[in-house]
């Protein structure tokens, strides 16, 4: 089904016809910034046009959300599988605490991407954005895959302040030359030429998802981010 | 001299060796090892410095040979350094740890339930008989707002929110799987079924076992998300985002990867064996505009058919934060005091940070009639609400019903060693170790649940009746019904009641 969304709809009322519709496809036109679009959902496949607003796919369960156009704060809170594709550029918060699935973001990504990332059993969540990102990325992250490819190699650098602070599991990568600066509990390493595994996998999806030239993204090296196993939290606490 | 400092244990085991018959239940039953036999002389002994003063082997033992009496074992008596306050800087000087410890803050902090009495009917106004009078402890608990509309046929609509329907106005509080056993759950849901109210789960998912039990669950959102999926939002009755807990206001969590067992992984949907971290904050929520958003997305996720409810630790500034909750969205606040219970909190932290419910109460009930929103949310206090009078006191104080937890474990054997942190719960309450869980029988356990609660609610109609009340909704705020007992002006302004003999 298509759905005219304008100024008049309100999120409430949209996502009632979503969620009532029995269509598996829905198409959405003249998104501005109706919050909440796919919240829990399976099964759907939901294109929309112009700009989603928060919470874009919370606790996707299985649906495809693909957006022609920027998207906003938290897309993917707590999601669980699916997929969320945004062509341009997202806000704050993208995949908090996301458990599965893969969000592909083309353009920039705020503050907070992927924290508290987890993974479980078959469920191992992907974040890729091809631009930037701001502070805080992969906060406590404790596991799945996110990936910085900063494509345009925009002088802002490819990560903010505080990345991976108290990850305590996962891997993370950004297609870079110079090392953020990291906590003591994160470990890196530079792997020159990705050419094969999960790495390499997520990333011939997402060029395939964008008609991007696999071999020019990885034609540069990245920083491998993993948690130093010699866990830092164990001698905190004594019992009193 | 690090840390092998000898500390004279707190408590020691003493047992009457006439009566013991050196059957060693003791020793089969405590965790902690502490009861021994000695070959040499077939004699029973015990090693009272791993002794936790849980009580399991003094109710176990078949002749009643022992007890544990507080050590009379001493340091030189300090009004200002007493001895717990002394080996807590011995116990870090020699580890370099946060102090960590388990159930509510047991500091002499007053208790102001004990400064509060409650009036009664006499002549002129009488009493209610609860045996001959219907007497209804029922309360709903949800928005109140609704606006009277009507169809096109003049029908009025449905515009009320989502409501819970309590069948006395208790609650058992969020307690995890992971922080309590399996059996201590099904205990917990079984009485909530059978009771007609809620349990909590806390922030460890929900045991697929108990998926059966959904109408009686409600379920938490907290910063870590464990085990929240489409599945786990749609089984529950109601959805409580955690934003603070009374023992440990304004800090996270941190349960060690050997705590992670199989059953514990998958309900919280998690690696075995990993270590698991609750931010402190949910990093998504800066704001009431944020916390209205996720509130928002979990509606959207449910299609509006539960309550959402917003729990806040008791902080200096609640009647606050409680006004901008009840503007987020929310349909029930519940607000936990500083005495609220917890399976492992930083000592420090448990017994200093926060402020006692039923000053927090008080306010936030003032606060929300003030700014008339106090009909926009119900309001659910917890922190140590441990007995029907204190019941009473917390709904004539303004609450629509109390969450309690201690009360509850205390119910199912639970003895307040406050060791839950280590594990290793005689009782089988908090801990996963099996041959401890099965310690706790569920059948039995659920019934003493039954029992304490219908004891309370007994009460509660006796007290009501008394007083020539009726129903909860009559009593809710009504602090007429309460007189204050040795408390200063401001005490009792903030309470909002008289002094006794006003």
């Amino acid at each position: 089904m298509k759905i005219q969304a304008g100024e008049s709809l309100n999120y409430a009322d949209l996502n009632e016809i979503i969620r009532s519709s029995v269509d598996r496809e829905v198409q959405i036109e003249g998104c501005v910034g109706q919050r909440y679009i796919g919240a829990g959902l399976a099964g759907r496949k939901i294109r929309i046009k112009g700009t989603p607003g928060n919470a874009l796919g919370a606790y996707l369960d299985g649906s495809e959300i693909f957006v022609d156009g920027n998207a906003q704060d938290a897309i993917g809170d707590t999601m669980n599988a699916g997929k969320i594709v945004v062509k341009g550029n997202a806000g704050d918060a993208v995949g908090y605490a996301m458990r599965g699935g893969k969000i592909f973001i083309r353009g920039d990504a705020g503050y907070r991407v992927g924290i508290h990332m987890k993974a479980y059993k078959e469920h191992r969540p992907v974040i890729v954005v091809g631009g930037i990102v701001g502070s805080f990325l992969g906060e406590y992250q404790a596991g799945g895959i996110i990936v910085v490819l900063d494509l345009e190699k925009n002088p802002l650098g490819i990560v903010g302040n505080f990345c991976g602070t108290g990850m305590h599991g996962g891997e993370m990568y950004l297609r870079c030359d110079r090392l953020p600066a990291l906590p003591a509990q994160v470990r890196a390493e530079r792997v020159e030429r990705v050419t094969e595994g999960e790495i390499f996998t997520v990333l011939k999806e997402y060029c395939d998802t964008f008609s991007l030239d696999l071999e020019r993204v990885l034609s540069e090296g990245f920083y491998r981010l993993t948690p130093n196993t010699d866990n830092p939290y164990r001698q905190m606490y004594t019992a009193n | 001299m690090s840390d092998m400092l000898f500390m004279y244990p707190e408590y020691e085991v003493v047992r009457d060796s006439d009566r013991c018959i050196g059957c060693r239940v003791c020793e089969r039953q405590c965790a902690n090892e502490v009861h021994y036999h000695d070959e040499e002389t077939g004699k029973m002994l015990a090693d009272s410095t791993k002794c936790v003063n849980c009580h399991r082997c003094v109710c176990l033992c078949p002749t009643h040979a022992l007890k544990i009496k507080k050590s009379e074992d001493t340091y030189k008596l300090n009004a200002n350094w007493d001895g717990q306050t002394i080996n807590e800087v011995y116990r870090q000087a020699g580890s370099g740890g946060v102090l960590l410890s388990s159930m509510g803050n047991p500091k002499p902090y007053p208790v102001y339930w004990d400064k509060l009495l409650v009036n009664a009917s006499q002549v002129t106004n009488p009493s209610i008989d609860p045996l001959r009078e219907p007497m209804e402890t029922a309360v709903f608990l949800g928005k109140k707002t609704a606006k009277v509309e009507r169809d096109e046929n003049g029908k009025l609509k449905d515009t009320m929110s989502p409501q819970l329907k309590l069948s006395m106005p208790v609650m058992f509080s969020a307690m995890s799987y992971g922080s309590i056993s399996y059996n201590a759950h099904e205990s917990l849901a079984r009485a909530a079924e059978e009771l007609g109210i809620f349990y909590n789960t806390g922030e460890g998912g929900l045991h697929k076992d108990f998926y059966r039990y959904g109408k009686n669950t409600i379920v938490q959102v907290a910063s870590g998300r464990f085990g929240v999926f489409k599945d786990y939002l749609e089984a529950a009755a109601a959805i409580e985002i955690k934003m603070g807990q009374g023992a440990k206001p304004g800090i996270g969590g941190h349960l060690p990867g050997a705590k992670i067992t199989d059953a514990v992984s998958n309900t919280r949907m998690i690696p075995k064996g990993v270590d698991v971290i609750s931010p402190a904050p949910h990093h998504d929520i800066y704001s009431i505009e944020d916390l209205r958003q996720l509130i928002y997305s979990l509606k959207e996720a449910t299609a509006y058919k539960k309550p959402v409810i917003v729990k806040i630790a008791a902080v200096h500034n609640v009647a606050a934060i409680a006004s901008g909750i009840a503007r987020s969205g929310a349909d029930v606040i519940a607000i936990d005091g500083y005495r609220g219970g917890t399976g492992a909190a930083p000592t420090r932290i448990r017994d200093n940070v926060g402020i006692p419910i039923e000053l927090a109460l008080a306010a936030v009930d003032q606060r929300l009639r003030e700014e008339g929103i106090r009909d926009n949310v119900s309001v659910v206090v917890a922190g140590s609400v441990r007995s029907s009078a204190d019941l009473l006191k917390a709904i004539a104080l303004g609450a629509d019903a109390c969450y309690i937890g201690t009360a509850a474990l205390l119910a199912l054997g639970c003895h307040l060693c406050r060791s839950c942190h280590t594990g290793k719960c005689n009782w089988g309450i908090a801990t996963q170790v099996p041959e401890l869980v099965k310690r706790l029988n569920p059948e039995v356990g659920y019934k003493r649940l039954v029992n304490l609660m219908h004891a309370w609610n007994h009460e509660l109609q006796e007290m009501m009746g008394g007083m020539g009340i009726n129903s909860i909704e009559a009593l809710r705020g009504n602090r007429l019904m309460l007189r204050g007992l040795g408390m200063t002006e401001k005490e009792l302004e903030i309470l909002g009641v008289r002094h006794a003999g006003e």
